[in-house]
């Protein structure tokens, strides 16, 4: 009876209630879908990260050159002298340098020049086939594998470029040796053959006057000879933290590469982008509040036409804590309702984004447990209803049953 | 059997009542009648237990309601008082059944079903039980307001006014009800009233001074 009496008072003033259901909803929605984007994000960006210190290559933006080389968001800076580069992976403080040869593309998954290191690296395990041992051999990454639909055996070949169009490679074609399991990391999305590969398609280009290496504008002007050979970027693992202080400093003054740090390049963009996200969390609140505020202006309101029936029930035999029950209740579902709407809401926007964003951008953001930072949204959607019937409750506990009901 | 002795009530100092002596059982029904401003309903209040007075004993089949806490309070008159008000309030997003059955639920009993049918039956309400309060004539409500004021086998039934609008006929019929339904409920019936065509109905009745 007691959720009986609370429900069809809910329903009675449908406007009102719907009202305040809508802001926590969107209020909640949006704080929620921020923050699983945020973690989901984060997850992601240190999966890819793995124990990446350093990375190296040409000059340039070195968010730019952390975005492409290690994320494989961005276009790449330009190319580095593979002997340049081997002097740095030969030098004592280095305890493993991964070189990525890139910039060519099938079906919108990048193709990647490296070394069984890099597989190593990500943790990559084969579903099926074996790792790339000779030139023009690929092993596909699950959702390119997906994406392109490519099978062991199958052949396929490179277009120049990361875009949708471009010069196509048809002289040489890569044969798929092995295809990889997914395991969440940028391993997923792309094509990976060895270093050798991408050279021995890009030679061929010198002579017909294409660069060298691809997207690299400014190496177009240069011919090179035969033995210069080069790569995009190296991926350094320190031997010691020590090098951490000498060894970016080396490189940026003393070469003509440079040195980035992801975890120093990572806080840059997240301190850029951290004011866009603090001010939406700053209008969701604003948002969640307003509810909490039309919740105990719904609640207030329509005491004063229930009073009355407040005070029947006492004079029914209820004791004053089971009518402020009542109302304390009424703000409880209706937050705990709307909470639950906001995570819907949340999860579906998510899921959204992730089907039609996600793919683009190589990040699922779709989530369907509840991070941490949830269940104290929750803890604070919670107290916020206690706190709009508060008032309310307070009154109709204090109610004077003879009064209310004599001057009716 | 009800004793009220020397009950007061001030809601300032200016402003207090002294009621005579009240007493009151089974077999006969008391009315009270005064003029406007004599303190009726604040009488009724006293009696019903919503009000405590501020000096004076009332006494329900042996309770000093006195000394009863406030909670303790809340149960006694929701489980031996039944009231009926001057005019009929419900809880208006419940149906007329479960109006009826508020009391059981309030003073936790169980829902009697059965019990509701049968007095609904008795005030020929039966087909109206699962209509809202607002679908309802003002002469079904009241008798709505008599089933649920007697759904707990009430010692006490207290009415406020129950025929202040009435003509005469209906109100012949309205005290005819109450009298026989208390009856059939073995409650004691209280009307406060200022009609005085109900003085026909009463052998026992209390007249207040202003």
């Amino acid at each position: 009876m007691t959720a009986k009496i609370i429900l069809k008072n809910l329903i009675q003033h449908p406007l009102s209630t719907l009202l305040s259901l809508l802001l926590l909803t969107c209020g909640t929605g949006i704080i929620s879908m921020l923050l699983v984007t945020q973690h989901q994000l984060a997850t992601k960006l240190d999966n890819d990260l793995q124990d990446i210190d350093m990375v190296v290559g040409a000059k340039g933006s070195p968010l730019q050159l952390v975005l492409s080389s290690v994320y494989q968001i961005d276009a790449p800076v330009g190319n580095i002298s593979l002997n340049e580069a081997d002097k740095i992976a030969a030098l004592p403080l280095v305890k493993q340098a991964i070189p990525l040869a890139f910039g060519d593309s099938y079906q919108a998954c990048r193709i990647v020049g490296t070394d069984s290191n890099y597989l190593r690296k990500y943790g990559c395990r084969f579903r099926e086939g074996h790792i790339f041992n000779r030139p023009l051999e690929a092993v596909i990454g699950s959702q390119a594998a997906a994406l392109t639909g490519l099978k062991v055996g199958d052949t396929f070949v490179g277009m120049h470029g990361l875009g949708s169009s471009g010069h196509v490679h048809a002289e040489f074609k890569y044969r798929v040796t092995g295809i990889l399991e997914q395991n969440n990391t940028v391993a997923d999305q792309l094509i990976l053959t060895n270093v050798a590969s991408v050279w021995k398609i890009h030679e061929h280009h010198d002579d017909q006057g294409y660069p060298a290496y691809p997207v690299s504008r400014h190496e177009m002007e240069h011919d090179h000879a035969e033995h210069d050979k080069q790569i995009t970027a190296l991926l350094i693992k320190y031997r010691s933290p020590v090098a951490m202080i000498s060894l970016p400093r080396m490189i940026n003054e003393t070469t003509p590469m440079q040195a980035a740090i992801p975890q120093l390049e990572l806080k840059r963009l997240f301190s850029l982008m951290g004011v866009g996200i603090q001010t939406l969390q700053a209008i969701a609140f604003a948002i969640v509040l307003l509810s909490g505020m039309s919740i105990f202006i719904a609640l207030y309101a329509r005491l004063k036409e229930r009073k009355y029936e407040l005070a029947l029930a006492r004079a029914m035999g209820s004791s004053r804590l089971l009518i402020s029950w009542f109302l304390v209740c009424e703000g409880l579902i209706m937050v705990i309702t709307g909470f639950m709407a906001g995570m819907l809401l949340s999860r579906l926007g998510l899921y959204l984004l992730s089907k039609y964003a996600g793919s683009r951008y190589h990040i699922s953001v779709f989530k369907n447990s509840l991070l941490p930072e949830e269940w104290y949204l929750l803890s604070a959607t919670l107290m916020l209803g206690l706190l709009a019937a508060a008032l309310p409750a307070i009154k109709a506990f204090r109610l004077n049953i003879s009064k209310t009901l004599a001057h009716e | 059997m009800l004793q009220a002795i020397q009950l007061q009530f001030a809601y300032n100092p200016q402003a207090t009542f002294s009621y005579p002596d009240i007493h009151c059982s089974q077999e006969t029904p008391l009315l009270i009648t005064g003029k406007s401003g004599t303190g009726k309903t604040t009488l009724l209040h006293l009696l019903g237990c919503l009000l405590r007075p501020s000096g004076g004993r009332l006494i329900i089949d042996g309770t000093d309601t006195g000394l009863l806490p406030s909670g303790k309070l809340d149960r006694f008159r929701g489980k031996h008082i039944g009231i009926i008000y001057q005019s009929a309030h419900f809880m208006s997003a419940l149906s007329v059944l479960d109006n009826v059955l508020l009391p059981r639920f309030f003073t936790r009993a169980t829902p009697d079903t059965d019990k509701a049918k049968q007095l609904a039956a008795r005030l020929q309400i039966d087909h109206l039980l699962h209509k809202l309060p607002a679908q309802l004539s003002k002469g079904e409500q009241q008798r709505v307001s008599i089933a649920r004021a007697l759904i707990n086998n009430p010692q006490l039934l207290l009415a406020d006014e129950p025929t202040s609008s009435l003509d005469d006929d209906n109100t012949d019929r309205v005290i005819q009800l109450l009298q026989e339904q208390a009856a059939l409920s073995r409650a004691m019936l209280i009307v406060v009233s200022h009609d005085a065509r109900l003085k026909q109905h009463f052998s026992n009745s209390v007249f207040l001074e202003g």
